[in-house]
């Protein structure tokens, strides 16, 4: 089919040739009620004229006898137009009038006929024409018969017949010229998109379709279209940024890892040496290993792969249970850890995953505060709470360390990051990261707050569960305070 | 056929004083089977096993893997997930079918919670994340080999003069009831239903709190000292013991 198919093919070319079926169907009907209405005005017309001179004749009949209707319709007769007249002896014999022949029986019925007819200077070879009469009999056997020629009305109804075939052809030639450059113009438009698509295809991901200042239904498509690939630029960025994080965080450790065992062997003078390295080399990895899972924890939560298990439970438990759990940490470290969650805080999502974010902000929270609380020589205390609001669970955890500075609030919840303040803590760097991945998870987010002093970090899900939302609402947070959510 | 009176007691490995042949100090000969298709990984695995005691066997994939399983008679099975042939899923459904109750370890390196729920739904009774240590390992593999014995079922545990009736809930040492909080109790009823097998610190997290992540800090190790200071103060004999490297031990006995 080649180009030309190609055109054929296209919507608007579509679009055209149903546009233009209805059209014409509409002017089809359009000039077939006009010929009717025509032909039926010019039926009324004859009617009426008929009726005024048969009635007419008829008067003159009965006042002057039959000698007075043949002199008027003889005189009458003799005038140009389409008028027909004819009067007859009771023999049937024509006495006046200018229709010469007529078929047989025609002139026996009194009233209306539509007839042939010839008038009475053509000869019998000559064409018959078509007539409106009517037929009077008068009395005494007199017959008079008034009648119009219908030629007239047929050439009306060619001119009719004409203008709608040559406006039906104008119609559907026009159209199918408009519908072919239309068409042709949406499909220069839609190649050039998909010329720049498989030019970003081909991995160039800074080209962006081309907008055209219509504001028409393409260059709305083609405007978010670019929309998209802004967001997915951003991605593709934020992705490149996580994986050279990854690669720094992975590889500092394994580096580690390497010179460890290399020094060992190089250094080593007995079995405790060689015990005391091996023995570091697997704490190392085993720390490796918690890392690469939480990463892994991380990208499944992120993509929402967990949502299989989630589960109806009470978070208000879930968080004692945390609290449980960490409270002879707290309290050999120095700090009493309290736990405010009351009343029963049904939820649906994982509870293991909630459980897990739960415990790495108590985990952060201990390991943060410890140290204060310990150089400050009195107690120090973090808060677990666990509460709703109108649309949300509250799952929240206080401390009275350090804190987080505002300006680096968003950044203390991506992923490896570690603020300058706490390298000398151990840690993996991923705790705020996975708490706010969870957080997203269940279509929340995870807000840090300044605890005056201190760090609040709060998960804030909502209550009626995780819902899939747009990527969009996930980017910016509503708060410019909050973290990134 | 409990394995405690079928299995002969094998020679154990030469006491070098590190932290495994702490661990198989007081355990029973076990027969195993290692379906698992990583060459290298199989015969570490034997070798380790070897040398604390016990006989293992390995097939490289699943037909093999359940051909052994359906012949052989065999305290535990370990079983990889993904093996040529036959996952070892499925392998595990067809001999639970086939009415073989022999306990079976997965080990995977699928080791997130849904994938743990799948492979304990198939049949499987413990699940070990890869990579794993061989200490995590023996320690599970031992529990499950003796729960196949049938013991524990007893409403009283005893250790020494330790004494924990798990229907009153009361806990006594010698003549003194020691008080406990629940959740202690809970931890203290798990460590003496395995008394004299190591138990890690995982295995605690999984079965007393019923987590199954990590924690970032060691948690347990504070709760197990709390514990340690009600039950062993004051008392000449300790019996909460620390195995390094491993986990933890309730038994009679210093060493």
């Amino acid at each position: 089919m080649g180009a030309l198919g190609k055109l054929f093919r296209t919507t608007a070319f579509k679009l055209t040739l149903v546009y233009l079926t209805i059209f014409a169907l509409f002017a089809v009907f359009l000039l077939g009620y006009l010929a009717f209405n025509t032909q039926r005005l010019f039926t009324d017309q004859v009617t009426e004229v008929v009726n005024a001179e048969t009635t007419g004749l008829t008067e003159q009949f009965n006042a002057g006898g039959i000698r007075r209707l043949t002199f008027i319709v003889e005189a009458r007769s003799r005038r140009p137009g389409s008028s027909l007249y004819l009067v007859t002896s009771p023999t049937g014999d024509g006495l006046a009038g200018n229709v010469g022949s007529l078929p047989t029986g025609v002139l026996d019925q009194s009233g209306w006929t539509e007839t042939v007819y010839r008038r009475i200077d053509e000869n019998e070879t000559s064409e018959l024409h078509r007539a409106l009469i009517r037929v009077s009999h008068l009395p005494g056997g007199f017959k008079l018969l008034v009648g119009r020629d219908l030629e007239e009305r047929d050439r009306l109804d060619n001119v009719v017949l004409d203008a709608g075939k040559w406006s039906a052809a104008a119609v559907i030639f026009l159209g199918l010229v408009g519908g072919f450059f239309v068409a042709r113009r949406v499909l220069r438009r839609v190649d050039a998109m998909t010329e720049t698509t498989q030019a970003i295809m081909g991995g160039d991901l800074s080209e962006r379709l081309p907008v055209g200042s219509s504001g028409d239904e393409l260059d709305r498509l083609a405007r978010n279209l670019n929309e998209m690939l802004d967001r997915i630029e951003a991605l593709m960025g934020g992705l490149k940024e996580v994986s050279d994080n990854i690669a720094h965080d992975l590889k500092t450790p394994l580096t580690r890892l390497r010179n460890r065992a290399e020094e060992a062997l190089r250094t080593a003078r007995g079995e405790d040496d060689y015990r005391a390295a091996l023995e570091t080399t697997i704490e190392e990895s085993d720390s490796l290993i918690k890392t690469f899972n939480a990463l892994l924890m991380i990208a499944r939560a992120e993509a929402g792969q967990a949502r299989g298990n989630m589960v109806e439970f009470d978070a208000a438990e879930a968080a004692r249970s945390i609290g449980e759990l960490y409270e002879p940490l707290a309290e050999e470290q120095g700090l009493t850890l309290t736990i405010a969650a009351p009343t029963a805080v049904p939820i649906h999502g994982s509870r293991e995953l909630i459980s897990q974010a739960l415990a790495n902000l108590v985990d952060n929270a201990i390991k943060y505060s410890a140290p204060a609380a310990k150089a400050a020589g009195t107690p120090s205390e973090v808060v677990m709470t666990a509460t709703t609001d109108d649309d949300h669970i509250l799952l929240g955890v206080s401390d009275r360390g350090p804190g987080i500075p505002a300006a680096d609030r968003r950044r203390a919840v991506e992923r490896f990051v570690r603020l300058e303040q706490s390298r000398s803590v151990p840690g993996s760097g991923l705790g705020l990261s996975l708490a706010a991945a969870v957080a997203h998870l269940h279509g929340g987010e995870l807000r840090l707050e300044d605890n005056e002093p201190g760090l609040r970090a709060t998960l804030i899900l909502p209550r009626s569960g995780p819902q899939t939302q747009p990527l969009a609402d996930r980017r910016a947070p509503p708060d410019p305070s909050a973290a990134k959510s | 056929m409990s394995y405690l009176s079928l299995r002969s007691r094998l020679a154990k490995s030469p006491a070098t004083g590190d932290a495994l042949s702490d661990q198989v100090g007081q355990s029973e000969s076990m027969r195993l089977l290692i379906i698992e298709d990583d060459r290298d990984a199989a015969e570490y695995l034997v070798r380790a096993f070897r040398e604390t005691g016990h006989v293992a066997d390995h097939a490289a994939d699943g037909e093999e893997g359940y051909a052994m399983a359906l012949d052989g008679d065999y305290d535990v099975l370990i079983v990889d997930r993904m093996l040529p042939k036959r996952d070892g899923l499925s392998v595990i459904g067809e001999l639970r079918n086939k009415k073989i109750e022999t306990p079976v370890l997965i080990l995977s390196a699928l080791g997130q919670v849904d994938d743990r729920v799948k492979g304990l739904r198939a049949g499987g009774d413990d699940y070990l994340p890869k990579p794993y240590s061989f200490s995590e390992l023996l320690a599970r593999v031992e529990v499950l080999a003796r729960r196949r014995g049938g013991r524990n079922e007893d409403t009283v545990y005893r250790v020494g003069d330790l004494e924990l009736d798990r229907l009153s809930h009361r806990v006594m040492r010698g003549t003194e009831e020691i008080p406990l909080q629940p959740r202690e109790f809970r931890l203290l009823e798990y460590l003496m239903k395995h008394a004299g097998q190591v138990v890690t610190r995982t295995m605690l997290l999984e079965n007393v709190w019923d987590y199954h992540f990590d924690p970032q800090t060691n948690v347990i190790d504070v709760h197990i000292s709390r514990l340690r200071s009600k039950i062993d103060k004051g008392f000449s004999q300790p019996l909460l013991h620390t195995i390094r490297g491993a986990g933890y031990m309730v038994r009679e006995g210093a060493r």
